[in-house]
């Protein structure tokens, strides 16, 4: 090549490549795992999933449930027989009809395959009856509210069963029923989906085709959204929102979302932290939300001192969550024997941890703490907090749509994320009583009353709750931001 | 010659053993579990006995590798933990990614770098010389995620003429393959440009300096035929070993370059791997990494023969 033709060459590269209107690309966080519902376990994952794996119920923006390839649902009066009415005409990418079966098939897999990550979302289930083509009952162990929730996500996404036992890896190539199909992947880089062209709502999609591409760093994740190489992005770091609200190439989406963060103390360990309720009283009173919020949150967080969201209908609006109180918490520590008192801060390192943390460390150190900070890889911090090697950890929940799942690993005697060392029957026992009635109110009063006793150990320190923040291209419209997190595609489109 | 190579081959091999032993024992100090990281949010205690049963994780390290080992010779590289893709399929995918990548930033390094060497030599301690000096220690000191940021920035935000990510290989478009790669390839190829003009510089210098080119100028032979044809030619030799050594430390840099602007080659694949824990995937692409290492250093020592004729007998 001459320097002459290639530098035409490269001219001409540069003119060409406008995006065409027909497609649309979305920048994620990380990569997914495997794209296989009943083994997948990465929040990413899901989002992927939503335009490809349509599931039997989901939830709008208001978390109320709402059709998909259900239409109808009820329960009986023992609260232990879900019945579903199923969507007529549906078929899975493959052509596999979608009925009654195909839903049997679903469950059976979900809970017998060796490698399944849902069989703890769906433990209640003990038997499914197909009672015609269009008829599915789900038949519980014992009443569960929580059973909705879990429908609306992996536990609820139907796969074509042709599909179960083709011998390939499921995961390579997912069959189901959703608005896309999947097309293609290359691991740490896209995911790309197609339209399905039997879909039974196909007005209201709008693009050909779909990529997925995993961009990790926020800056380079909004300077790609700028530049028009993607069109939504996840996850806008707070520092962000201002120049994004200023620039008129790109729109925000905001939602609040239904998960906390918090610290989680080993009451295991021999520390002044674990040995006195005053002590971390104390420190729960020496931080100052309000401030976290403005700082590092720009605005966007929610203080909070409880696991649940204020969408959550468990949110008791009483605990207050603004101020501080550091008079307060230095007359505990005096009335607890201490004049200082050592703390080692546990988290894993990223920039908005880190700063987070110092934060704390300053603010508690007024109170009288002298709070030392251990910084550690995430998957280190993971196994540190499970080996209870820690005295005071970095705790968090993405958040689910029932209340129930948004604590209950954290605080169950046995619960998979309960690292502090917390224990009360009774606590176990209200939480178990507030899943198996589906009375709102009754449910409420249960969860106040367990959290209360739970606040009288104060096993955990909880801080806030996040937002979701979505960049978009401006020309997007039709775009709703939902607390779970998930980018929904549904009358989404370019305006022309 | 042939024996010199077979030689060479057959030490390669115990150095490929011990890479490996070695990789295989890194990560297992890294601290984390990954049946932790692959099990989910959950934690499902029932899920994290069946992963580590599944790959092997509950066994003894020496088990472990011999696993992993027993795969590798048959050509078995294992799957990854995270998506279940066969790391050789992984390989296949990323390798020529990140070969297009830096062969592009090589040829850019070349090109800028020993033009410039031999201009600075040629008009050694005058003005020219001394800002060509300056570039290059510029080049040399900048960080190479700062200059790419900076050019995403300029480049793709601000004046919207390339793209700020991704990857077109060439033998799909070679258009926007230039559109996808001349950055990235730029950003890596700056301190390779840098030290390759200060290698081709004194290396320059030193051959003008030599007796047969006072001859040739005594002959009356115009100084760029001198400077090109005679001095050039001889302080090539260095250069062209240089050049292949350099392949290994573009090969290390991209990975922080494929980081900066998303391209999802070799250096992408080992940076996700490490943080996931994914032991397949890092073990494989080290691995095959050490091996081109090996192979690029062989061919340096061939090729200096080969330019060398007093070598050929040695």
């Amino acid at each position: 090549m001459t320097i002459r033709t290639f530098l035409f060459a490269s001219t001409a590269a540069l003119i060409a490549g406008a995006a065409q209107a027909q497609s649309i690309s979305i920048g994620l966080l990380s990569d997914p795992d495997l794209l296989d519902p009943d083994r997948s376990r990465t929040f990413v994952g899901k989002v992927v999933f939503q335009s490809m794996c349509d599931t039997l119920v989901d939830v709008d923006a208001d978390l109320n449930y709402v059709p998909e390839l259900a239409t109808a649902w009820s329960l009986d009066e023992s609260e232990t027989a879900l019945t579903f009415n199923l969507r007529e005409g549906v078929v899975f990418h493959d052509g596999t009809p979608f009925n009654a079966a195909a839903v049997a098939a679903n469950f059976e897999r979900s809970l017998t395959l060796p490698d399944s990550l849902r069989r703890t979302e769906l433990a209640s289930v003990e038997s499914v009856e197909v009672v015609d083509d269009l008829t599915v009952i789900l038949h519980l162990k014992a009443p569960d509210s929580t059973l909705m929730s879990q429908l609306t996500g992996q536990p609820g996404m139907m796969k074509s069963p042709t599909a179960f036992n083709n011998g390939s890896d499921f995961a390579q190539n997912p069959v189901c029923a959703g608005p896309y199909v999947f097309d293609s992947r290359v691991q740490n880089d896209r995911i790309t989906l197609t339209r399905f062209a039997d879909y039974y709502e196909p007005e209201r999609y709008h693009f050909d085709s779909v990529t997925y591409l995993p961009v990790p760093d926020s800056t380079v994740r909004l300077a790609n959204l700028r530049s028009g190489a993607l069109q939504i992005i996840e996850r806008v770091d707070p520092s962000d929102l201002d120049s994004m609200r200023s620039d008129s190439n790109v729109a925000l989406a905001e939602a609040p979302s239904l998960g906390w963060r918090g610290l989680e103390v080993n009451l295991n360990a021999d520390t002044p932290m674990a040995n006195d309720l005053r002590v971390r009283q104390a420190f729960d009173l020496a931080i100052d939300r309000d401030i976290i919020n403005q700082v590092l949150g720009h605005g966007v967080l929610t203080p909070n001192r409880q696991p649940f969201a204020p969408m959550h209908f468990a949110y008791d609006p009483e605990i207050r969550a603004d101020g501080r109180d550091v008079e307060r918490a230095r007359a505990l520590l005096t009335e607890a024997g201490y004049d200082r008192v050592p703390v080692e801060l546990l988290f894993a390192n990223n920039t908005l941890a880190q700063s987070l943390m110092e934060m704390i460390q300053a603010m508690a150190g007024e109170a009288g703490f002298d709070v030392s900070l251990r910084a550690t890889e995430f998957s280190a911090m993971q196994a540190a907090l499970a080996e209870g090697n820690y005295e005071v950890g970095q705790a968090g929940w993405a958040g689910r749509v029932d209340p129930d799942g948004n604590f209950a690993n954290f605080i169950y005697c046995d619960g998979s994320l309960n690292d502090t060392g917390f224990c009360s029957p009774e606590v176990d026992r209200l939480w178990t009583a507030a899943k198996e009635t589906s009375d709102v109110a009754a449910r409420t009063a249960l969860y106040s009353e367990a959290m209360a006793l739970v606040n009288a150990e104060m096993p955990y320190v909880f801080l806030y709750t996040e937002g979701y923040s979505y960049g978009l291209d401006a020309a997007l419209t039709g775009f709703i931001p939902h607390p779970d997190g998930v980018v929904r595609l549904q009358d989404v489109s370019f305006t022309q | 010659m042939l024996n010199l190579i077979l030689r060479r081959l057959l030490v390669a091999i115990p150095t490929l053993i011990l890479v490996s032993i070695l990789i295989f024992c890194l990560q297992k100090l890294l601290p984390g579990d990954p049946a932790l990281m692959f099990a989910g949010e959950e934690r499902d205690p029932e899920v994290l006995a069946l992963i580590r049963a599944q790959h092997h994780l509950d066994r003894p390290v020496l088990v472990q590798y011999g696993y992993w080992m027993a795969g590798v010779l048959q050509g078995d590289f294992g799957h990854s933990l995270r998506t279940g893709i066969p790391v050789t399929d992984l390989i296949v995918q990323k390798l020529p990614v990140t070969l297009q990548l830096t062969a592009t930033a090589m040829m850019i390094a070349m090109i800028t770098g020993i033009s410039l060497g031999i201009l600075a030599a040629a008009r050694q301690g005058k003005l020219s010389d001394a800002a060509i000096n300056a570039v290059g220690l510029t080049g040399m000191s900048i960080p190479n995620f700062w200059l790419g940021i900076i050019l995403i920035m300029v480049v793709s935000v601000q004046l919207r003429w390339l793209p700020s990510a991704g990857f077109v290989s060439i033998t799909d478009d070679p258009g926007a393959f230039l559109r996808s790669v001349i950055m990235p390839a730029f950003v890596l190829s700056t301190p390779i440009t840098a030290y390759l003009m200060r290698h081709t510089r004194s290396a320059m210098i030193g051959a003008l300096r030599s007796d047969y080119i006072r001859t040739a100028r005594a002959k009356g032979l115009r100084r760029p035929v001198v400077t090109l044809k005679h001095a050039f030619r001889n302080a090539l030799m260095p250069i062209v070993t240089m050049v292949t050594l350099l392949f290994g430390e573009l090969m290390a840099g991209a990975v922080l370059t494929e980081q900066i602007f998303t391209i999802p080659g070799f250096g992408k694949l080992i940076v996700d791997g490490v943080f996931t824990r994914d032991y397949p995937v890092v073990q494989g692409v080290v691995l095959c990494t050490a091996v081109s290492f090996i192979l690029l250093n062989l061919l340096a020592d061939i090729l200096y023969i080969l330019i060398n004729p007093k070598l050929r007998h040695a």
